[in-house]
């Protein structure tokens, strides 16, 4: 990367702020905790998400410092269960869950559809209470004797044996399901009735098409983890034996419930990130998708197929040979439409005039880690071998890489590329890019080496290992402090820019979607007129408003910032 | 959304109807059918839950008027229903055919 | 669900803000499908492990009061959906009739449930509490009569909280409808908790055969 890296987006000298605007239409703290305004909920759930990101980065970071030395460094045996359940919980549930459909799904899809808001804002903000109240529950349990069940919950464990505070934790996340189907809900409702005039199914923008297909999910797939941790958590309180051999019940069942919704979890945490990166890679590459109607198309065949799928959690707890075949068969279907979309994003930067603007290299980066975690995913899902590595590192290793070098990498992506259409400022540029690049060394040092201790053999869940898996674990530890330099610098100078950063315009990068034709940060009901939608997606070709130049030809210098 | 109105008339029809349904499941119950198919006392109160269930969604709940968006909804609720319990059946139902 | 007929901000045109809430109902309704269904998936598995016992304990439900409760339900479903016509063709007094016919038949229907729990807890029948299938029962048949017992207190209490919740909706609808506010041009909330309660109805529609009529030969 060049010097030009620092260049800040050509159209934002000389813009003002809009004078009125959904941040200071009103004031007051009330005005924010009773607002039905879907952009200030998607601010209330940013800073709640971004506690709960914290609050599963401090027990990461002791996980990782506490495994510098064979014996373990810094909690005892007890402890570290708990460090790595609370760990799981808290980014599975409170962060990765409502991430991006919480945060960008509530900002954006009433922007880019061209609504005034959601179809039910109350609905809306009682979401948000929801998981307020779910996760003061968890925090409750995390704080009074924690919880060291794994965030699998398994019974009987769960609900017999465990001596620590789980019936809090299973009824925060109970009633944390209910804010995640009412958020489902209102945005299937708002995607199909409250379009724009002009805005058909296939104008829509991919990101609205994944939170569609993310949405079905949360709502056929949510209401089963919610009966299943409710029957736990009765089987502990009135000690019933739903789940419990020993009073006739079937840990398995307990195991089939909780992955029917844990396993599509798994997408509703990477499709809206799929969505993030198919909106940001025809940005800077100038050009329109590739292959619109298949991306869309593999997002609603992602979140159906990974219903299918569950059992392949389940190959060594007790399920028949023969249905573990099949669950075998149908997981290695997921990879079909998941491939569609890395081939469709690869196709649209070929030949494209390439920028690396922060939330292009954000972008890139997710589609190299996604690729090793989904291909990693296909050793799992393979019978004989999953054999040899199931709950060992190589299975930390794969969902990590799916879910923060997936999931994580598309909601900072996309925090960057939308920053200053929430804020109406720009971020320092270098060090954004610097950023990126750091997360990005410092997420492949933490886990790529836990590809090889899991092949190698170091099981999950251990607080010890033998001495020659140290230098693995080391280079694991040290590169998680980079990463965590990677997560704070964001939080930083993000933070800054929201007072100093220069101001941003109505459509910095630019890009084609409604949301752009609105001023930064939008009014309250978003747009002054309701718009008309005239055009195609993603038609960088036919847009000559944009100020691009030309693209139509190759052999042309890029529009700008390109190395 | 043109609302269509169900005349009292087949209300009171399907509720009749519901009720002989009520009755004959009852009377299904009492009787030995498990004697000339293994189950199959309960595969008949089965099939008149699900056309009494048929009858309540398709007019008391005007699904056989509404749009195909409604009926898609349905469809799917009931379908995703099935994804749960088959496959999971099937994982049982295969058990007992492992040789060892 | 909106208070009147008024069209919220959010909302271009009344038949849009229709439009969504039905949808939204219909979505809503989706979901306690499977909300249901781990519950008849967990039943489905341990009545295929237990068949006898839980055969036999079954037959100590009172199916006099299960088959009048299934009645009455029905029943309430029929002047729910009359209360929709009402609406839809303009008659307002029949409206708030039959809503208030719909809330009493509910009433009675939870009255009899409670009736019913009571006989449970007097015969030790209810898990967790001194739980007791027979005298001199062994463990093992305690244990899996228990696990029907739980199926059976985890279902139908369920259920008998969406009713508590149909009804609240229902007072709430009844409360509208005598200031006259369903006409046939507005009456969606009256299709929409009347959806509610027929899906509740679909329920006990197979709660009904489920757990009261195993083998009562
Ligand atoms: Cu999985």
């Amino acid at each position: 990367m060049s010097a030009t890296m620092s260049t800040t987006p050509p159209q934002s000298p000389g813009y003002q702020l809009p004078k009125e605007h959904y941040l200071n239409a009103t004031y007051g703290i009330r005005s924010w905790l009773l607002t039905t305004d879907h952009k200030r909920i998607a601010l209330l759930y940013l800073a709640s998400v971004t506690f709960f990101f914290f609050v599963g980065g401090i027990f990461a970071t002791m996980i990782r410092i506490h495994l510098l030395t064979p014996q373990g460094y810094l909690v005892t045996p007890e402890t570290y269960n708990k460090l790595f359940t609370m760990h799981g919980v808290a980014m599975i549930f409170f962060f990765l869950i409502p991430s991006i459909p919480a945060v960008l799904g509530n900002f954006l899809i009433p922007l880019m559809i061209g609504a005034k808001d959601v179809a039910f804002p109350k609905l809306n903000l009682l979401s948000w209470y929801i998981y307020i109240t779910g996760g003061c529950f968890v925090l409750y349990s995390f704080a009074t004797g924690g919880l060291d069940t794994g965030w699998t919950f398994y019974t009987p464990l769960s609900s017999v044996y465990s001596n620590s505070a789980v019936t809090p934790a299973i009824l925060g996340i109970f009633i944390n399901g209910f804010s995640s189907i009412l958020t489902g809900l209102n945005f299937v409702v708002t995607i199909h009735t409250m379009r724009a005039p002009g805005m058909t199914w296939f104008r829509l923008p991919l990101f609205v098409w994944a939170q569609y297909s993310t949405s079905i999910i949360f709502i056929l797939g949510t209401p089963v983890i919610a009966i299943t941790l409710l029957l736990a958590g009765l089987e502990r309180m009135f000690h019933l034996g739903f789940f419990n051999p020993a009073l006739g019940g079937d840990p398995i069942l307990f195991q089939h419930l909780f992955w029917f919704y844990s396993h599509p979890a798994v997408y509703i945490m990477i499709l809206p990130a799929m969505g993030v990166v198919s909106e940001i890679i025809p940005t800077f590459a100038r050009k329109p998708i590739f292959g619109y109607t298949f991306i869309a198309a593999s997002s609603i065949a992602i979140a159906v197929i990974g219903f299918f799928v569950w059992a392949h959690h389940m190959f060594l707890t007790g399920e028949s040979t023969y249905a573990a075949l099949a669950f075998s068969l149908l997981s290695y279907l997921v990879a079909i439409p998941s491939a569609v979309k890395v081939f469709n994003w690869t196709s649209t930067l070929y030949k494209g005039s390439i920028s690396y603007d922060t939330p292009m290299l954000y972008a890139l980066g997710f589609i190299g880690l996604f690729l090793i975690g989904g291909l990693t995913g296909l050793f799992l899902a393979c019978l004989g071998l999953d054999i040899h590595i199931h709950d060992t590192y190589f299975v930390v290793a794969h969902f990590h890489y799916i879910m923060v070098g997936g999931a994580v990498m598309g909601y900072v992506g996309g925090l960057h590329f939308w920053w200053p259409k929430i804020t109406g400022k720009i971020y320092p540029e270098f060090l954004a890019r610097l950023a990126a690049v750091i997360l990005f060394i410092g997420f492949n040092l933490t886990f790529f080496p836990q590809f090889i201790l899991g092949y190698l053999g170091m099981p999950r869940r251990y607080h010890d290992y033998p001495p020659e898996f140290q230098v693995l674990n080391v280079m694991s530890t040290a590169g998680a402090s980079i990463l965590a330099l990677g997560y704070l610098l964001p939080m930083l100078y993000l933070t800054w820019s929201m007072r100093y950063g220069k101001v941003a315009g109505p459509n910095p990068w630019p890009a084609t979607g409604l949301e752009w034709r609105t001023p930064s940060p939008p009014p309250t009901e978003n747009f002054e007129v309701t718009p008309v939608v005239n055009w195609e997606p993603y038609d960088y070709k036919n847009r000559p408003d944009l100020g691009l130049a030309t693209p139509t030809a190759p052999t042309l210098a890029p529009a700008h910032g390109d190395d | 959304m043109s609302e269509h109105i169900v005349s009292p008339k087949l209300y009171l029809l399907i509720f009749l109807a519901l009720m002989v349904l009520t009755g004959t499941t009852v009377y299904a119950a009492t009787v030995d059918l498990n004697h000339y198919y293994r189950g199959l006392n309960v595969i008949v109160a089965l099939v008149i839950a699900a056309c009494k269930a048929l009858l309540v969604v398709l007019f008391f709940m005007h699904a056989y008027y509404s749009s195909k968006r409604t009926q898609l909804i349905i469809v799917a609720g009931v379908f995703w229903l099935a994804i749960m319990l088959s496959l999971t059946l099937g994982d049982y139902a295969s058990r007992s055919w492992d040789v060892h | 669900m909106h208070r009147t007929g008024e069209l919220s901000g959010q909302f271009q045109t009344l038949e849009q803000q229709k439009d969504s809430a039905t949808l939204g109902m219909w979505i809503f309704l989706a979901t306690e499908i499977l909300f249901f269904g781990g519950l008849f998936l967990t039943y489905t598995i341990n009545r295929h492990t237990y068949a006898s016992m839980f055969a036999e304990a079954s037959r100590t439900l009172d199916l006099k009061l299960g088959g009048f409760n299934t009645v009455v339900l029905i029943g309430s479903s029929l002047t729910m959906a009359m209360a929709v016509w009402s609406a839809q063709v303009g008659k307002k007094k029949l409206v708030t009739l039959f809503l208030i016919l719909t809330l009493l038949l509910g009433c009675v229907f939870l009255g009899v449930k409670a009736i019913e729990y009571k006989q449970k807890f007097d015969e030790n029948h209810v898990p967790g509490l001194n739980f007791q299938f027979e005298k001199n029962a062994d463990q093992a048949t305690n244990a899996h009569a228990q696990l029907f017992f739980s199926l059976y207190f985890g279902m139908t209490g369920l259920h008998a909280l969406h009713m508590v919740i149909g009804a609240g909706l229902l007072v709430w609808l009844i409360k509208q409808s005598m200031a006259g506010r369903f006409t046939p041009q507005y009456n969606t909330p009256v299709e929409n908790v009347g959806l509610y309660w027929h899906f509740v109805d679909i329920v006990w529609i197979y709660l009904f055969p489920l757990l009261y009529l195993i083998d009562r030969h």
